[in-house]
């Protein structure tokens, strides 16, 4: 109301918000985060391009996880089908599709709804396998104690330069499909220092879903987050883990 | 192109505040965009073009502010150049981004309130 004159005009007000446009996503990530942590299930985010190798990633390391007796479970995302969750189904992981329609990218409540139709709280690792996708995915959170890209070999020694918000993001990176290194003209140091350029803290494994070369290292560093998991009680960030909890985060008014 | 589920859940967020605030009228947005948030801002701006249609934000301009990414040594302060290893080459330790080059911010809405 204009209070000068009372002549009732309506007036003009800035509201100053300072929130960032995914604060729905992100609670409801937090909230996934809390299940999680409080069922001590450690989840991951497998993101990559699409063909990069992730179900056979995850194929490959349900071999050896389920040698040590870990129970695994998954979701598994796609625009259409569920022929990756079945695929990992006769892997031996209980998994579950989300189709996405037109949806390039996964998000927390997506997660949150396909959470309820299967037994996640009974798993040790629970893998969420994102859409084939090196743009979209990077910027949702899930909920995920630990984020991982795969890279093949095959997709070019420059890739992460050319998708640096993606890369900066992880925790690993899983240089896969290295049994074709020999076929094709591709040098793994140039992979590593385009990765030394996006990632601060790089860190990489050189994998072969294959011949299983890289599973057992990547087994022990699942192996090495789910002790952090244990030890800390909560998660150990993974995308936007750092300023999940930040009060800038979703008001500040 | 999440772009626009950006502007979607943007959207929402104001509807939020139109109805909180009983505005008659969204006059401007205001957003802040990361040169490392994942966004482009053109594509944004694009999606709310047609997102924006029969909502309260139909006739309300939207303010995109680009922030520029720079990797810093936490230590020492030194500005990496772009495309070097994210490792300052004094300090020996790893860099960090700047303040607001990954964020996506909804600044403030501008509105006409009764």
């Amino acid at each position: 109301m204009c209070e000068t004159c009372g002549c009732g005009d309506p007036e003009l007000v800035p509201v100053a918000l300072r929130e960032k446009i995914l604060a729905g996503n992100d609670r409801t990530a937090r909230h996934n985060r809390e299940h999680f942590v409080a069922a001590g299930v450690l989840a991951v985010n497998v993101m990559g391009s699409p063909g990069s190798g992730k179900t056979a990633l995850l194929e490959a390391t349900a071999r050896a996880a389920l040698s040590r007796g870990w129970r695994l479970g998954a979701v598994s995302a796609d625009l259409a089908t569920d022929r990756d969750a079945k695929r990992l189904e006769a892997a031996g992981i209980p998994s579950r599709a989300i189709t996405t329609g037109q949806a390039c990218h996964l998000d927390a409540e997506l997660l949150h709804r396909a959470l309820h139709d299967i037994p996640w709280q009974k798993t040790d690792v629970f893998f969420i396998e994102n859409v084939g996708n090196l743009v979209c995915p990077a910027i949702y959170d899930l909920g995920q104690a630990a984020s991982v890209v795969v890279l093949s070999v095959t997709e070019g020694e420059d890739k992460p330069l050319k998708y640096p918000v993606m890369f900066k993001a992880v925790d690993l990176v899983l240089v896969a499909k290295c049994d074709l290194v020999p076929h094709l003209d591709v040098d793994l140091s140039n992979i590593h220092d385009a990765l030394s350029r996006v990632m601060p803290s790089p860190r990489a494994i050189e994998i072969s879903a294959r011949t299983g070369q890289g599973i057992d290292a990547f087994v022990a560093w699942l192996e090495e987050k789910r002790a952090s998991l244990r030890f800390a009680g909560k998660g150990s960030g993974g995308l936007h883990g750092a300023h999940a909890h930040g009060s800038a985060s979703d008001r500040a008014r | 192109m999440h772009e626009y589920s950006l502007i979607q859940a943007l959207l929402k967020r104001v509807e939020e505040e139109v109805r909180a605030r009983q505005a008659l009228k969204v006059h401007a947005l205001a957003l802040r965009v990361g040169e490392l948030s994942g966004v482009d801002p053109e594509l944004l701006a694009g999606a709310y073009e047609i997102a924006r249609a029969g909502t309260p934000c139909a006739a309300a301009d939207l303010k995109v502010t680009r922030v520029p990414a720079a990797w810093l040594c936490p230590r020492c302060g030194r500005i990496l150049l772009p495309g070097a290893v994210l490792r300052c080459p004094d300090c020996d330790v790893a860099a960090e981004l700047s303040e607001g080059a990954d964020a996506l911010i909804l600044d403030s809405i501008e509105m006409e309130v009764p």
